[in-house]
């Protein structure tokens, strides 16, 4: 595996691939506090068009736990600012001799075409592409599921997990239906029909316009963020009426399962999709995710430019 | 010996029986078996496929003000080797071709160029914004007479001005040629909407936001009884809502662009900016649906959309690059590879959907004409056994979108005569 694109390109094989390794990883650095020498003299390189100070820095950590040297390089305040290319970027960062490229882009594809048009040689990592594919984020929450409801396991045969919200813009929730596809757990969408992409009856999930319908069936439920400017009546009529219909409160909360687990991808709007009950409740692993994030990422990062070298 | 004259020797005109073609002073003379040659000039053509030289109603030649993507001279050359004899050139330059001013230019600069003649197409409305008629009558009554007005690029998505356009071209047998696209529908629209986009987190363009503007042209058109062109159909929803109108009677043409015809929108997954074209790539249900429809005369014709970028509009993300791709060098060969295969089609519709009617609904009288003796002599030779491999820095155009590179086309264009010059020969270009 040379780049981490897409959930798509993985198989169930190379999904536990990383998430074994992310946790030996987690073991021998007990919970990525400690450093290992794993990609000494390797050059990691954060190239965010975005802003994302949570996805930004849990890399750059990622990266220093393993010794890389680590560039970050932000849309703002750089060449990008002034109008370079894509393409023009890529070709100085490639003569710069970057081993990785962990890129945050708004444009679906933007990592892929990094990859594959022939602009450098390096690995690249998609930490977000538009509203494509957030993979990283997706290893981390299976990697949180796994632990809690799965310890060990080769599979997620069984398990039902609810993904509630605006899956129409969301990079986290693709890249979550399709992995929790390839790992064999039952999906249920829920959202209202304008936050819902055309065809996705033919992805690997079912679909409910009832958050209420569902609740007692579900072995862990991911609230997704509602952005700001989906409100103001375009996709639904008001904020107030979404979290009615949406969002995840105290009552809501106690129709799950009682092994049940509470999942967002952050950051949250609290008192719109999530109330602040719930996502400080024993329920919820939201800060959890934060750290296992960090250790896939360590993991993918290991597995795509690490060569031969053992984990520690 | 007379200028511009030859005897093309053992060609089969439509494809059909071989026969001599002599052409003396640009205009067909005779056509027989075995005919002397006397003092002429003998071109070779056994096996060749003879047909009157294709009219394209659709082409972007980016001249005014994007001649770093097309000039004019330029465009006119990848035509001619595309075997085209004219070549309908969109109003969306810069400045854009609202006034008679910008259409006699364009106009006088295809004259001199003189390999194909170049006719413009007026923009319905000043600087295609959609607000106020541009001067149509000037633009029709000027040394260019122009006769199809479209803003291309644009809908005319005001209902009442494409209703007074619509009624005001009647006065000189004008046609509105619309690009259907309901902008409200299509807002930051990057593919086709379905399944595919739905994965790839891209921006859907749905076919509604085609086939409801057609819907309402169609009904304008018959309100107010004038003529009414669709351009680059791309969805069956689009042809059966035609198909409907003309059933109705409503005086409504309508094209497909090869592209439409022969690619589809799962290229796009690849997301390489060569497959972004407006309207998207479709469905294989939809190309399916278009290719019958073409068959059957329901869409009358083929026009390429040519849409010359340079390079770094393509080589860059998806969401930012341009849309469009080169069509004129390439458009027999995806059509014929497209087509090849659908029932009833032979080469007498191929010169139908791509000569004769174009010219028809352009009014450019001197082309699309049949190969009988007495007509100009705008003829292509096509080897329907050579196939030809596209590689695009070898295209005439001086942009290189072509979404076919690599591909081996199944025929290929060998001669061009042009009013009797022969200035296509073994699909090059005469100097």
């Amino acid at each position: 595996m040379k780049h981490l694109l897409s959930v798509q390109e993985l198989s169930r094989a190379g999904t536990l691939r990383i998430l074994d390794t992310a946790l030996e990883l987690n073991q021998v650095t007990d919970g990525g506090t400690k450093i290992l020498p794993t990609l000494r003299g390797r050059t990691v390189v954060n190239l965010f068009y975005e802003d994302s100070t949570r996805t930004r820095i849990s890399f750059e950590r990622a990266a220093k736990r393993l010794s890389a040297d680590v560039v970050t390089f932000s849309a703002k305040g750089s060449s990008v600012s002034k109008g370079e290319s894509l393409k023009d970027t890529a070709l100085t960062l490639n003569a710069m001799g970057a081993d990785m490229i962990v890129v945050r882009h708004p444009s679906p594809g933007a990592a892929h075409r990094l990859a594959h048009a022939g602009w450098l040689e390096s690995s690249v990592l998609n930490a977000g592409d538009g509203k494509h594919e957030h993979p990283t984020q997706a290893l981390g929450d299976a990697f949180t599921l796994r632990a809690h409801l799965r310890p060990g396991a080769k599979d997620f045969a069984g398990l039902t997990i609810g993904i509630v919200g605006d899956v129409l813009h969301s990079r986290v929730a693709r890249s979550n239906i399709f992995l929790l596809g390839i790992l064999g757990a039952k999906v249920i969408v829920i959202g209202p029909p304008t936050l819902l992409p055309v065809g996705i009856e033919n992805w690997p999930c079912e679909v409910s316009y009832s958050l209420d319908a569902y609740l007692p069936e579900l072995d862990a439920i991911m609230m997704l963020r509602v952005q700001q400017e989906r409100m103001n009546g375009t996709f639904f009529p008001s904020e107030l009426e979404y979290s009615r219909t949406f969002g995840l409160n105290r009552k809501r909360a106690r129709e799950l399962p009682e092994h049940a687990i509470v999942m967002h991808p952050g950051p949250m709007n609290r008192g719109v999709e999530i109330t602040a009950e719930v996502a400080d409740s024993a329920q919820s692993v939201i800060t959890e995710q934060v750290v296992n994030g960090l250790v896939v990422r360590m993991a993918s990062m290991y597995l795509l430019i690490g060569g031969n070298v053992s984990v520690a | 010996m007379s200028l511009n004259s030859y005897l093309i020797v053992g060609a089969r005109p439509y494809g059909e029986e071989e026969q001599d073609i002599r052409i003396i002073n640009g205009r067909i003379a005779e056509i027989g078996i075995g005919l002397d040659p006397e003092n002429l000039d003998a071109v070779q053509a056994k096996g060749r496929v003879c047909l009157p030289s294709f009219v394209d109603l659709h082409t972007h030649l980016r001249e005014p003000g994007r001649e770093d993507a097309e000039t004019i001279a330029s465009g006119s050359r990848a035509a001619t080797l595309g075997g085209f004899s004219a070549v309908f050139a969109m109003a969306n330059t810069a400045p854009v071709a609202d006034t008679a001013g910008v259409v006699e230019q364009v106009w006088r600069i295809g004259r001199e160029s003189g390999l194909v003649d170049v006719f413009p197409v007026g923009a319905v409305s000043i600087g295609l914004r959609g607000q106020a008629l541009a001067e149509l009558g000037a633009m029709a009554g000027s040394a260019a007479g122009v006769t199809v007005f479209s803003d291309d690029g644009h809908c005319v998505f005001d209902p009442l001005l494409m209703r007074r356009a619509l009624e005001y071209v009647k006065t000189f047998d004008g046609v509105i040629a619309q690009h259907a696209q309901d902008p409200r529908l299509t807002q930051g629209a990057q593919m086709n909407e379905s399944e595919l986009s739905g994965i790839l987190g891209l921006t859907g363009w749905p076919a509604v936001a085609e086939e409801a503007i057609i819907a309402r042209d169609v009904l304008l058109a018959l309100h107010v009884d004038s003529r009414l062109h669709i351009c680059h159909v791309s969805t069956a929803g689009s042809v059966a809502i035609i198909r409907w109108a003309k059933k109705m009677g409503v005086r409504v043409s309508a094209e497909v662009t090869p592209h439409h015809l022969l690619l589809t929108e799962d290229l796009v997954a690849g997301f390489d900016p060569v497959y972004k074209v407006n309207p998207p790539l479709r469905s294989r249900a939809d190309t399916l649906a278009l290719r019958e429809a073409l068959v059957d005369g329901t869409i009358d014709i083929v026009a390429t959309d040519h849409a010359p970028h340079p390079h770094e509009a393509k080589d860059c993300e998806w969401d930012n690059a341009a849309f469009g791709m080169l069509g004129l060098e390439t458009a027999l060969g995806v059509v014929v590879s497209a087509m090849r295969d659908v029932p009833n089609w032979n080469w007498r519709t191929l010169s139908d959907r791509m000569s004769s009617t174009p010219a028809r609904i352009g009014r450019a009288i001197n082309h699309g004409r049949p190969l009988a003796v007495g007509e100009r002599a705008h003829l292509v030779l096509i080897d329907p056994d050579q196939g030809r491999l596209v590689v695009a820095e070898q295209l005439a155009s001086l942009s290189g979108n072509t979404p076919y590179a690599g591909m081996t086309l199944p025929v290929s264009v060998t001669d061009v005569f042009f009013n009797g010059i022969h200035q296509v020969q073994g699909g090059v270009l005469n100097a």
